[in-house]
């Protein structure tokens, strides 16, 4: 019989509708203000820290909601007043103490039965809701320093190469220092340097037993090493952001070496705050032989018992920058790892350092760049000082049994959480030089009350007129379609909320317009069937052919703006990134609703009764 | 049905489409996009008051004081604001803001007046640039694989003369384009692709129905038939948008006005330049139907 559905596509599209209606629920309850703990390596975080700090919260005269600890193994204490979240982030903070990192969240209330299943609401965006801002200082005087670092390390090998022997190498201040037995050793040196680095001027000196050769970098070439270093880090902190799919984040420069990070509403905004200020890049060195000069040699600790110690070369070989792509597994022992690709480049070094040392030791050292802040006495006023730290600890030290390749794997870390944050860092690049939090504050919505009443006001009205007008148009079909667009924004607000996109004022409107495009399908499979009915053909006919040869061109349509959007989403970033997603999205329910839907109803209501007229 | 003669009036539509195109290619090459705060940069400032202000007096100190593209925020307290001004910024900038800033009497104190940076990267603008040259490629494999080759060049042709139009009269007007309207941009690109499908899809159903040559007479019935739809459809998305236009506040506003703009040239460009086009570029019949079954019953494919 035409115009019947079996009844299991009744029931699959009762069943959507349920599992919509459910994953859209999360989005009625509003969110909490919230302090979010988590181990500062990645860590799980123990209850009897979270104690102390609700303890210490208590001792403050801050109210708490409650605490509990997380799926991810970070903690969180739900605040009663958003008034009291600065005040008890500095006192958890000054509680924990430098093993934890605090951070400010806004936490989801989402009833647990909700939670259980993975159900969470959609975000509100910056302009919407607000968020957290964090103000992040690159320090400038570090990013000159290495620089120096890595151009000696450079000379010397250029020295070694030309068999011109020096005596001593430091980097101090903003110079290079070479110290050699003879005149002639450093004219030789200096006539060859300066040719390749034209960045330094150089002079001597006079020292007791040779010369010294003293190589100053330009002020010029620190203002450039500087805006480079600022620009780099923008790039790099982008991409972390990206890639810990925060949506619509936003990252700017602010001032000669600032930048800002703002991340909406409710985020991991503790592995944010690690993530983004984390500067952990990796080195590969070969052990130190018998013979080799001590002036050549550096002893570091291992990371995980530092009582352990092995004598490396100052050489590297090379460094977490020349790695192309990274990520996390497990070994046999389930113990985890990141396996690491180089990049051409990168490849051939590791491979010619290697081949020529088989049998001997390498070890990879990871090494992060910290700052504590302790308080001081100046002039009588309690100060806040930033001291900062290089922590340089070996996690594996291994013996090398055949040359490496542009591919291998590296193990010695703490947890699976460490393992992939640190794939993360090396795939996202590393920064170009420290950087540290100057600043965390939240930050209330970029727009005024005012400008979001009016928007949702206006996209109230645009549905309901939006209704109205397929009321009148289509009349008992009009009330099919709005039927269908009700379950199309129902599915579309729960995808949207499963999937944490973040929802934007414009978002909003977009949504609004996908709703009023969606209709198209409804439209076209309405205009049909009046153009069947014109042509004669019974009321069950013109149903059945008007869904029928509608379809074609609904797919035809929806696949092309789909491919649109896919693309869109595989390569655009940020917001383009997040525009395609709700375009997707929409093209999808629009496309169930306008055909299964509308045609259930149909089916359902009209479908196998004789009927002379249609009121359509 | 209407009988609308459409095709008779392409070569009308044609200089049209051609003198807006050639308008908006000069002002873009001369006047460039007023692009906004996201794509610039500008300057913040971060002040403080001693009791806290209302934001929305805040908001009318500033545009009273002339400036425009500016947003504020609260910052870590209430009596914390930063104010965002696409203005370059300038020594006197902070003070300058902290005059126009005092209201009710108060007058708040400067915290901090710095440049910051475009929201914008180099790289999401290369990258979304990349993307839509893609995304163009892979809409025009698809139409050309599931109608014809001369289908898709006319709906690249199509979209192309949306999208440039579109951007010409932001130019030509000054109008200030942000990431919202570049989200408004790619939404008038897929609504227009959706237009000229539909359009297409029943030409294609017509030309294959039919047993004249007359191509014209076809493309005007396949145009008539789905104007009823056309209507409806741009109908309900203007209806929409004029509530967000009207009433929605700035932010909408300049979102809502480009896709106004690109839902009228989507409509019209799938009629006198998707399907005009192809009658320019010498669709024939045998372009649809293999040469040897003459009679094809079904329309569908």
């Amino acid at each position: 019989m035409l115009n019947r559905y079996p009844l299991w596509k009744y029931l699959l599209i009762l069943l959507v509708l349920v599992v919509g209606v459910i994953y859209a629920l999360p989005n009625l309850y509003p969110e909490d203000s919230a302090i979010q703990i988590s181990g500062d390596r990645g860590t799980r975080i123990e209850q009897s820290a979270l104690d102390r700090a609700a303890q210490a919260l208590e001792a403050a005269d801050i109210a708490i909601k409650r605490t509990e600890l997380e799926e991810n193994g970070s903690g969180l204490i739900r605040l009663q007043d958003a008034n009291d979240q600065l005040h008890a982030r500095d006192v958890i903070a000054s509680t924990l103490g430098q093993d934890y990192v605090v951070a400010l969240n806004l936490a989801e209330a989402t009833p647990s039965w909700l939670a259980s299943i993975g159900a969470a609401p959609m975000k509100l965006g910056l302009d919407l809701r607000g968020g957290v801002h964090f103000l992040l200082e690159v320090d400038m005087d570090a990013a000159v320093k290495q620089r120096l670092e890595s151009n000696a390390s450079a000379m010397r090998q250029t020295l070694r190469d030309e068999r011109i022997r020096y005596r001593n190498n430091e980097v101090k201040d903003h110079s290079i220092r070479f110290a050699f037995a003879s005149e002639e050793d450093l004219n030789q040196a200096r006539s060859l340097l300066q040719t390749q680095y034209n960045v330094f001027t150089f002079t001597t000196e006079d020292e007791g037993r040779g010369a010294v050769l003293v190589m100053t970098i330009t002020d010029q070439a620190i203002q450039e090493l500087q805006d480079y270093a600022v620009n780099q880090n923008l790039t790099t902190i982008r991409n972390r952001v990206n890639e810990l799919g925060v949506s619509e984040p936003l990252v700017q420069r602010q001032g000669p070496s600032r930048i800002i990070v703002e991340l909406p509403g409710i985020q991991d905004t503790a592995a944010a705050k690690r993530i983004v200020g984390a500067t952990a890049n990796l080195e590969f060195r070969l052990e130190a032989a018998p013979d080799t000069p001590e002036s050549e040699i550096e002893t570091l600790p291992f990371r995980n018992d530092p009582d352990r110690k092995a004598a490396l070369l100052k050489d590297i070989i090379i460094t977490g920058d020349r790695v192309s792509s990274a990520s996390r597994s497990f070994d046999q022992n389930g113990r985890p790892q990141v396996n690491i690709n180089l990049d051409g480049a990168g490849g051939s070094q590791m491979n010619s350092a290697t081949r020529s040392n088989i049998g001997r030791n390498m070890a990879v050292i990871f090494i992060e760049h910290k700052s504590r802040t302790r308080t001081v006495m100046e002039d009588g006023k309690q100060v806040e000082e930033r001291v900062p730290y290089t922590e340089r600890g070996i996690i594996s030290l291994a013996t090398i049994q055949s040359a490496l390749g542009s591919q291998f794997r590296i193990t010695g870390l703490d947890s699976p959480t460490e393992s992939q944050e640190l794939a993360l860092l090396l795939r996202s690049g590393s920064l170009a030089a420290p950087i540290y939090f100057a600043q965390e504050r939240t930050i209330g919505p970029s727009l005024g009350q005012q400008n979001i009443d009016r928007g949702i006001m206006s996209v109230i009205v645009g549905l309901v007129m939006l209704v109205i007008f397929m009321l009148v148009r289509y009349k008992a079909f009009g009330l099919i379609a709005n039927a269908a667009l009700t379950v199309n924004l129902v599915l579309l607000i729960a995808a949207m909320s499963l999937l944490g996109a973040t929802l934007t004022l414009p978002g909003i409107a977009g949504i609004v317009l996908t709703l009023g495009m969606a209709v198209d399908g409804n439209v076209l499979i309405f205009e049909r069937i009046r153009e069947e009915l014109r042509a004669k053909k019974t009321v069950q006919q013109a149903i059945h052919t008007g869904y029928e040869r509608a379809l074609t061109s609904i797919i035809d349509a929806n696949v092309t703006t789909l491919l649109v959007a896919i693309i869109l989403f595989s390569i655009g970033t940020g917001p383009v990134k997040g525009f395609a997603v709700t375009l997707s999205l929409g093209i999808v329910t629009s496309v169930f609703t306008s055909v299964m839907v509308s045609r259930a109803i149909t089916n359902l209501s009209v479908g196998g009764k004789t009927l002379k007229k249609l009121w359509i | 049905m209407t009988t609308i003669d459409f095709m008779g009036k392409r070569r009308i539509a044609f200089i049209v489409s051609i003198v807006l195109a050639a308008i908006a290619i000069g002002s873009l090459a001369i006047q460039h996009l007023n692009l906004g705060l996201d794509f610039t940069g500008g300057t913040q400032v971060e002040v403080h008051y001693d009791t806290a202000p209302n934001l929305d007096e805040v908001r009318d100190a500033l545009g009273a004081a002339g400036y425009d593209n500016y947003s504020v925020q609260t910052f870590g307290s209430d009596r914390e604001i930063l104010v965002r001004l696409q203005q370059t910024y300038s020594e006197s900038v902070g003070s300058d803001v902290v005059s126009a800033l005092a209201i009710q009497g108060e007058s708040p104190n400067l915290i901090r007046a710095e440049y910051v940076g475009a929201q914008v990267g180099d790289q999401l603008r290369d990258q979304s640039g990349l993307g839509m040259l893609l995304a163009l490629a892979v809409v025009a494999i698809y139409v050309a694989f599931r109608f014809q080759y001369k289908f898709a060049l006319g709906a690249l042709i199509s979209l192309g003369h949306d999208v440039l139009i579109l951007l010409g009269i932001f130019s030509l007007f000054k109008i200030e384009f942000d990431l919202t309207v570049l989200a408004a941009v790619l939404a008038v690109i897929g609504y227009s692709l959706n237009d000229t499908i539909i359009v297409y899809d029943r030409i294609r159903e017509n030309i294959r129905r039919s047993r004249t040559n007359d191509l014209p007479a076809i493309f005007n019935d396949a145009i008539n038939q789905t104007l009823a739809r056309t209507l409806s459809t741009s109908g309900t998305t203007l209806l929409v948008l004029f509530a967000l236009f009207f009433l929605g506040g700035d932010m909408i506003h300049n979102f809502a006005l480009a896709l106004i703009i690109g839902v009228v040239l989507g409509t019209f460009s799938s009629v006198y330049v998707a399907a005009a086009l192809l009658l320019v570029i010498k669709l024939q019949r045998e372009d649809l139907i293999p040469a040897k079954k003459e009679n094809v019953e079904d329309g569908m494919p």
